[in-house]
Parts: structure tokens; sequence; C-alpha cells
């Protein structure tokens, strides 16, 4: 298992090309949108492409949840979150 | 269990040491060649292992012919919306940047969500939609809620082909793309005889791909491992691949660097006709595709693109080319070879 913490951190400081993408936790559904949290920052997001519920991660690129992250890794940045 | 990077570059050490010959592994992703250069990778190298960039940057792929089309849709009147790495890739007569100085309305925006309400206000819009397996879902998605769009949309794997096929281009193992296999999955890379390692953009990541693709290379093997297994399934996202499958049909394309790729692009299928710039504007478009004028350029970015040179090695790098003043796609992206090799190695 990599480095969450590294992950997230590196993530955040790239550069802003269209590949960027970051992990977050999805808090809530509305249809094909979900609001989902980034490290403490809120944000709204396209979920057509991915099956989620409440409570998943997801890795998020321009806008749309492109999949979804397996719960170690989750919970490693969970506790990452928790700490914020 | 945390990787540690001093073992990963002992072993890396050990292992190119005991292989001996020199050798080439390509990263195929531009956010792959970022994190390579913002962790200075490549001074950690053995002296017998070169990393080379890949056309992995869909901007840097991206033909000078759908950037003069974008172009010229917008100069005729036609709002238009990017993402923001595509404003400054210059065209045949000039850039969507350009053009939106000499009054043109481009749009830039972040999310494609975004151009979506804005076509509700500018009638006709026409979004450039561009890029691998990420981007294309999004795409689809949208055509379904009815935005125009024009498809320089690319599938990864036909590339990896037609790099294989090129005997000038020596690769003795690849690095495969993070998000793009988070959708196509692991397995359609097996068709692959050459060693490869999935990985995401961390450092560690980067590490143990490389030291991966050694061991492969060590005992004779090609297989595809995966080391992003938090994200990357064997199968990839299905939901997303039955979207953009709905939406695109297979067609052939124009890269650049690389020339035409058979069934290597995506075109927008008839039932969505009313979403497909090339419908909705056959004419213009026609028009300007007859018009363009080839422009004469020094820029090496397709050699650079297929791993033939470095970016260093193209005269105009730093000196006429630069990120302020980019001459070619592969300045322009902050994912591009020329880019990151500007930003992050130039003395
Ligand atoms: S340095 Fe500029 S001109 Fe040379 S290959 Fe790269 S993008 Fe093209």
């Amino acid at each position: 298992m990599r480095d969450a913490h590294f992950c997230i951190r590196s993530y955040l400081a790239d550069k802003n090309g269209m590949c960027l993408a970051i992990p977050g936790k999805i808090l809530k559904i509305k249809g094909e949108t979900a609001e989902i949290n980034f490290n403490g920052i809120r944000k709204e997001v396209n979920i057509a492409m991915v099956d989620v519920k409440i409570g998943d991660f997801v890795m998020v690129h321009a806008g749309f949840a492109i999949e979804k992250m397996v719960p170690d890794l989750a919970s490693e940045i969970q506790g990452y979150l928790d700490k914020k | 269990m945390k990787l540690d990077k001093q073992k990963l570059l002992q072993s890396i050490q050990e292992k190119a040491k005991e292989i001996g010959r020199p050798l080439r592994l390509m990263e195929l992703c531009g956010t792959h060649s970022q994190s390579i250069a913002q962790h200075g990778i490549n001074s950690l190298m053995p002296k017998n292992v070169k990393l080379v960039s890949g056309p992995g940057c869909p901007v840097c792929v991206t033909d000078q012919t759908d950037v003069d089309v974008m172009v010229g849709l917008a100069l005729a009147g036609i709002p238009v919306a990017v993402y923001g790495d595509t404003m400054q890739v210059p065209g045949n007569l000039m850039s969507l940047e350009e053009a939106r100085r000499n009054g043109a309305d481009v749009n830039v925006v972040y999310d494609i969500t975004e151009a979506i309400k804005m076509s509700q206000e500018k009638t006709g819009l026409v979004f450039f939609g561009l890029g691998f397996e990420t981007t294309t879902g999004m795409t689809a998605w949208a055509i379904q809620q009815g935005l125009i769009v024009y498809s320089a949309h690319k599938i990864f794997p036909p590339a990896m082909s037609a790099l294989l096929a090129n005997k000038q281009i020596k690769v003795d193992g690849f690095i495969n793309p993070g998000h793009v296999s988070s959708i196509i999955g692991t397995k359609v890379y097996e068709q692959f005889k050459i060693p490869q390692v999935v990985t995401g953009f961390d450092g560690e990541g980067m590490l143990s791909a490389i030291e991966m693709l050694l061991t492969q290379i060590l005992e004779n093997k090609a297989i595809v491992q995966n080391v992003y297994t938090d994200l990357v399934k064997k199968d990839g996202n299905p939901k997303a691949r039955k979207l953009i499958a709905e939406v695109f049909e297979i067609s052939d394309a124009h890269w650049r660097g690389l020339g035409e790729i058979k069934k290597s692009g995506l075109k927008i299928r008839k039932k969505y006709k009313k979403c497909d710039a090339e419908f909705v504007y056959a004419e213009l478009i026609a028009k300007i595709k007859k018009e363009i004028k080839p422009k004469p350029s020094a820029c090496k970015c397709g050699l650079v693109l297929q791993g033939l040179i470095e970016s260093q090695e193209c005269p105009l790098f730093g000196k006429v080319c630069t990120p302020d003043n980019p001459q070619g796609a592969c300045m322009v992206s902050v994912e591009g070879s020329c880019n990151v090799e500007f930003r992050y190695n130039r003395k």
C-alpha cells in the first residue's frame, strides 16, 4: 500500500492540468450528482460513470467520479481527513 | 505495508547492473512524466536505465487539423468551449487563445457540465472533446444531455501497437497509464508482449513500477502487473465503458507525431448526430479543412512523442520555444514532455 498522505499531498500540489485527479468521499447523493469531501473541501461531482453509495471513496477527474476506490486505501485517506 | 523508497532504489541499482545492457522504459501517461520530473526520479536512475516519455499527453497528440477546425468554428462566430490546456496549442492559422483575442467566443471550462450550462445561453456552442478513455465517458454523458461536440477523442491501446510496430523505437518496458486503466482495465494490455506495469502518480508508485519492470526483464518475462490496485481493476470500469460505447464508435484517427492509426479514434454515432459538430456544421467544417494551409514548423514534437528524441535535442527548445511562447503542443500542456523538461530540468 502506498502512503495515502503523500499521495494526497502530491495530487493537491500538482499543477492543474486536464489530467489531474483527486480522491474524495461521498457524503450525499442526488440523482447523478454527489456531494464529495475532498480533504475538507466539499464539492458537487457527477457520478454517472460509477455505481456508488454514501461513504464510498472515488477518484475524481474534471468534475466526474471516474472509478470507485477500494476500502483499504479509503480508510487510510479517511484517517488522514479526520486528522485535518 | 509502506514501500521503502531506499530499498526500491537499491533493488533498481542491483537489477540494472545485473542486466547490464542499456534499457529504455517508456511512461505512457503525461502525469507520469510530470511525476518523474517532480520527484527527480531521472537523477536516481542507474546509468543504463533511461526513462522516455511516450504519447500519453492527450493535448499533445491532438492533431493540428482538429485544432484548426475548432479555431475555424470560433472565427466563424460559433461559440466554443475547451479545456484550458488546449488554449495555447498552435494551429496552422492560430491558437484558440489567439482566436479569443481576435474577438471569437472561446470559453475555458474545467468541467464539461460548465459547457452544458453555457450552451443553454449560447445556442450552437461546440465543445472540443479530446482525451483518452478517462475524459471520453464525460463527453459521452454530455452528448446524451444534448451538448454539441467536435470529437478528437482517442483510444489508447492502438497507439501502443503502433509504437511497438515501429522498429526505430526501442523500448524495453512500458509504464502504463493509471487513470486510463481505471476505465479500460489491465486485461487489454495482455496482447502486448512486452513488460508492463500499471501505476499511480506518487514517487513510490513510479519507483515500484520501474523495479518491477527490471525484475521482469531480468527474468525474461513480459507480463502485465498492476501496482495501482486501489483504483485499477482487471476489467476496469464497465459502466463507463458502456456509456462510451453507447455514444461513440471506433474510427481511424490522426495522432500528432504518430500519423494515422487505424481504429484509434472515436466518432459520434449517427443516433446522436444532432450533437455531432461534424454533422451540425458539416459544410463549414469541410470549408475550414479545405482552407488549411500547413504552416512549416521546426517543432519536433512528433519525434518527442515517440521517444525518438528528447526535448533538449529540439533546436527550438528553451530558445524560441518556452511555456510562455510555445511552438508546439508538447510545450503547451503541463503534462507535455517539453513543458515538463523546461520547468524541472532546464538549468
Ligand atoms: S521544444 Fe517546442 S518546438 Fe521543440 S519539440 Fe518541443 S514543443 Fe516542439
